[in-house]
């Protein structure tokens, strides 16, 4: 198939063709890990724009690893040091970028439908990279495409994402995502942090971390993003941490053997997850980053084009 | 727009007798097979290095290492079309570091492929020559590219397309030449 899409805004638009594509893609781009040259000529004099409007290591640094990787040009602005500072709007900043001849623009907000807004103003390619507490599609791509590598299918798996589900984009994204290509997805938390009519998505809801780990074939372990919530939704972090916190012990009680474990990043480590955790062969923190680079090099490839076909053998 | 099929160049022994060929070209031209190793190109040019690769193990007695090659990351229309096809893995299990490296394909044309297969080549080490085997040369070369062993030499017109069907791919083996009719 071939992907025509202009924009990769979210997984819930997406169908499980175009998933799939990009995960397909992805799986030789992460081969140039493996090379001493570690440069494609694919997207040479074109200009991908990393706007982001809210901190980030590792998505950014993953978006602008994957675009000088394949010889695009990148800039990279952060809204700290930038003239949004000096009270630029959003859609001038957009043009301005427009402007600068970006291709692509790679923009992470605080706000929901952000990158939706950019989308239509203008003619760059928009690959939204986190907006408010809605979609963080490329994360899921490349927690998808993490389980694929490490089981072999998703079709008939059962996925527990474990923590603040209320406010993580990246549940969201996962939620449509592992839905579309055939898993069956589990949420667990502490009740003021899982939204309401979940259940209609067809998700199974549990508030007993044991329960939702019975059977599960991967948990996604979320961060607790102390930064978007307010306080008193639950008691203290050292509650957390027994009821919801995944410790080796709980795994050895309750998980299959061969669990597959998750996390985004960056982990509060001792509250949603333990160090020993993080460290356990069957957790996939480290390959994620790598397989993140990847599956955005597969994103701005498939978004590298532009009008009209010029076919050659 | 449909396709007419014109007329069959290649039948299913003609593959083969082709294929044969070239295998012991290839011997000849490299006296032997030391440091020899087949590229195949995706999608067809990859069957196509796997029987040249059996054929010449056959005649010498000597394996010779097979690999695949996917030129999509190296092409040169990448800005210009609006959608983009599948990448798909590239798998040269071997160092090609000073070997002699013979790149298959199916069909040469434009000469393009070819060229985004070099580039894709010498980014992956660098090999002391590189030849080029094909089953059909149709002509209308846009770059400076030619081929040092060939199936059949066919003059086309830039309206008719050249199709090799290959078992592995197609279920039968077969090169028609076919042309391409506006409704």
């Amino acid at each position: 198939m071939e992907f025509t899409r202009k924009d990769i805004l979210g997984l819930r638009d997406m169908s499980r063709e175009e998933i799939l594509a990009i995960l397909d893609t992805a799986k030789p781009c992460k081969q140039i890990f493996s090379r001493s040259v570690k440069k494609l000529p694919t997207m040479r004099g074109r200009v991908v724009v990393n706007l982001f409007y809210e901190p980030s290591t590792r998505t950014r640094a993953s978006f602008e690893m994957a675009g000088k990787w394949m010889s695009a040009d990148v800039l990279n602005f952060s809204v700290s040091t930038s003239s949004v500072t000096k009270g630029e709007s959003f859609t001038d900043t957009a043009l301005t970028m427009q402007a600068l001849g970006a291709d692509i623009i790679v923009i992470r907000h605080q706000s929901a439908g952000a990158p939706h807004l950019l989308a239509r103003t203008t003619q760059a390619r928009v690959i939204n990279a986190g907006d408010g507490i809605h979609e963080h599609p490329s994360q899921a791509l490349l927690d998808l495409f993490t389980i694929r590598e490490r089981k072999g299918t998703i079709e008939g798996l059962t996925v527990t994402i474990v923590g603040d589900i209320l406010h993580s984009r990246v549940a969201r994204s996962n939620i449509w995502g592992l839905q579309k290509l055939g898993a069956k997805v589990r949420v667990a938390g502490p009740a003021t942090l899982i939204p309401p009519g979940l259940d209609q998505l067809g998700v199974e809801v549990y508030t007993d971390l044991d329960a939702a780990l019975d059977g599960a074939d991967v948990v996604n372990v979320l961060r607790i993003q102390l930064e978007r919530q307010k306080p008193g939704l639950f008691p203290s972090l050292r509650e957390y941490q027994r009821l919801f916190g995944i410790t080796r012990e709980r795994l050895q009680r309750v998980a299959r053997p061969d669990v597959l474990i998750l996390h985004p990043g960056p982990a509060n480590l001792g509250v949603e997850i333990t160090p020993e955790v993080m460290e356990d062969p069957r957790c996939a923190v480290r390959e994620q980053v790598s397989n993140g680079v990847a599956v955005r090099m597969a994103m701005l490839y498939l978004l590298s084009g532009g009008q009209g076909d010029a076919l050659t053998h | 727009m449909s396709f007419v099929e014109k007329a069959v160049l290649i039948n299913e022994p003609g593959v083969s007798r082709a294929l044969t060929r070239i295998a012991h070209q290839i011997i000849e031209a490299n006296q032997g097979v030391d440091r020899l190793c087949l590229v195949g190109i995706r999608t067809r040019g990859v069957p196509l290095a796997k029987r040249l690769g059996a054929e010449i193990e056959r005649i010498e007695q000597t394996a010779v290492p097979v690999g695949i090659l996917d030129i999509t990351l190296y092409r040169d229309d990448v800005a210009t079309r609006s959608n983009q096809p599948i990448v798909r893995e590239t798998n040269i299990p071997f160092a090609i570091d000073g070997k002699t490296v013979v790149l298959v394909d199916d069909v040469l044309y434009t000469g393009r492929t070819v060229r985004a297969a070099m580039d894709a080549l010498m980014d992956l080490g660098r090999p002391a020559r590189i030849q080029l085997a094909v089953m059909v040369d149709r002509g209308h070369r846009e770059l400076p590219i030619r081929a040092d062993f060939v199936g059949k030499n066919v003059p086309t017109s830039r309206l008719e397309e050249v199709v090799v069907r290959l078992r592995e791919i197609d279920g039968e083996d077969r090169v028609v030449l076919i042309e391409r009719q506006s409704p």
